[in-house]
């Protein structure tokens, strides 16, 4: 069994009661209404939902991105809401990683120059940096490819340095955006194999935005946002044996 | 699909007798597709009857092993070389249901589709968990596997698609608006 709930460590990212309202007046949106959500430790958690319905909204305040009208966001203990600007940026920078539908790799960049930026904007000297970069490609398959530029790379290879990057470092949450846009089926499965394991054994938390049932179906559970309110949630998913056990067509 | 096909296809790889053919049949489709033995005896029976298999000898526990029969074994080559027919499947109650819902008083369709769609998600969630620890070898077992989740997928998707459909005949009773996209379109379509 996984560790759904850890007690001694607490969730790794905590939306309590969470609003986010834009405009004012006539034109206000609500796009999130009262969103409550944790994510533990080595957690997969996948947000499904229409177009509109606050799904990156709700990414962007998890990541310290954009900042809820009410509420709080908490990122591995600290409410980001007491943090000045300059802290919540040096937290998201060691705590959060990010992974969109369009990579956003450095084309004059070779792979593992693009995963080890973010350590080296953080500080981390270029040699470590490096070292770094090269045991997160070596996690996500790719270790052979380190020196190659994104444009000489596949579109699967291209999203594994994106998520070597998401990861790289003592990073343990990754923030998801339709992570499997551009890749044919196949491959848009062996990206969600790898977060799964990341979770699974690197001890990272995650949040998938997807509206692709097949991808959610990856995540420990999905929650379903509806005009900015969290309307559903599958709960936690039983062990795979206990599954075995009841007959799986049932 | 029948039992009765699902015997025969098992036959042809040689003789078995009952109890064989329900732990085979089981282990096959990966016990998506449970039978009590009572079943298979009865399905042999009418198999008999029809010529399709015949008693092929005991073993020394009493076990009565059965045989295809030359008609048995062109029934089983037709059975792989025709299509299923969609008519021969069972009625699919969820239409059937949603169907009804929309015609039923007091009946909130689309709380009906939202649970509905949260737990085939969640057998989604489950089948995708089995696959993910599945052994690679295990090519039977994979393909029932992806067929549930194809199937179950498939139904996601029409219950999204219903959900976009009452949206646009009868907008959501929320006070505000949806933000971007096509949520907002289909409020505006809605309110003309």
């Amino acid at each position: 069994m996984k560790p759904a709930t850890n007690p001694t460590s607490g969730p790794v990212l905590q939306l309590r009661d969470v609003s986010r309202v834009h405009g004012s007046g006539e034109a206000t949106v609500h796009a999130l209404r009262g969103v409550s959500l944790a994510v533990a430790a080595g957690e997969l958690v996948a947000v499904m939902g229409p177009s509109g319905s606050g799904k990156s909204t709700l990414l962007t305040l998890a990541g310290g991105l954009d900042t809820p009208t009410s509420g709080q966001v908490v990122v591995e203990g600290v409410e980001l809401g007491t943090l000045t600007r300059a802290a919540v940026a040096a937290l998201r920078r060691r705590s959060v990683g990010y992974v969109f539908q369009d990579l956003n790799l450095i084309p004059a960049l070779t792979a593992a120059e693009n995963v080890s930026l973010p350590r080296e904007l953080d500080g981390v000297r270029t040699r470590v940096a490096r070292r770094e970069a090269l045991d997160a490609l070596a996690e996500v398959g790719i270790a052979d490819l380190a020196d190659r530029f994104p444009d000489d790379m596949s579109g699967g290879q291209q999203q594994r340095v994106a998520i070597a990057r998401a990861l790289v470092g003592p990073r343990r949450l990754v923030l998801a955006d339709e992570p499997t846009g551009a890749l044919d089926s196949e491959t848009g499965e062996s990206v969600l194999r790898l977060l799964r394991r990341r979770c699974d054994e690197g001890g990272a938390s995650g949040v998938l935005v997807t509206h692709e049932a097949r991808h959610a179906a990856w995540a420990d559970r999905v929650v379903f946002l509806r005009d900015g309110v969290l309307v559903d949630d599958t709960g936690y998913a039983p062990s795979a044996d206990s599954l075995l056990g009841h007959g799986v067509g049932q | 699909m029948s039992i009765r096909h699902g015997l025969l296809a098992l036959l042809e790889d040689g003789p078995r007798y009952g109890y064989q053919l329900r732990a085979e049949f089981e282990s096959r489709t990966g016990g998506t597709w449970p039978l009590n033995v009572g079943q298979v005896y009865t399905t042999l029976a009418r198999l008999e009857r029809d010529e399709l298999v015949q008693p092929a000898g005991a073993d020394d526990e009493g076990h009565v092993f059965y045989a295809l029969t030359a008609g048995g074994h062109t029934e089983v080559r037709t059975w792989f070389t025709t299509p299923v027919q969609r008519e021969s499947r069972p009625r699919d109650e969820l239409a059937i249901k949603l169907a009804l819902a929309i015609a039923t008083p007091g009946v909130d369709v689309r709380a009906v589709v939202q649970r509905q769609r949260t737990d085939t998600l969640r057998a989604l969630r489950d089948y995708t968990r089995l696959k993910a620890r599945a052994d690679e070898p295990d090519l039977a077992w994979l393909l029932v596997l992806d067929s549930l989740i194809f199937q179950a997928e498939a139904e996601v998707r029409w219950l999204d698609h219903c959900e976009a459909r009452l949206t646009r005949r009868t907008p959501a009773p929320s006070p505000s608006r949806a933000r971007t996209g096509g949520a907002r379109r289909t409020t505006e379509e809605a309110s003309r």
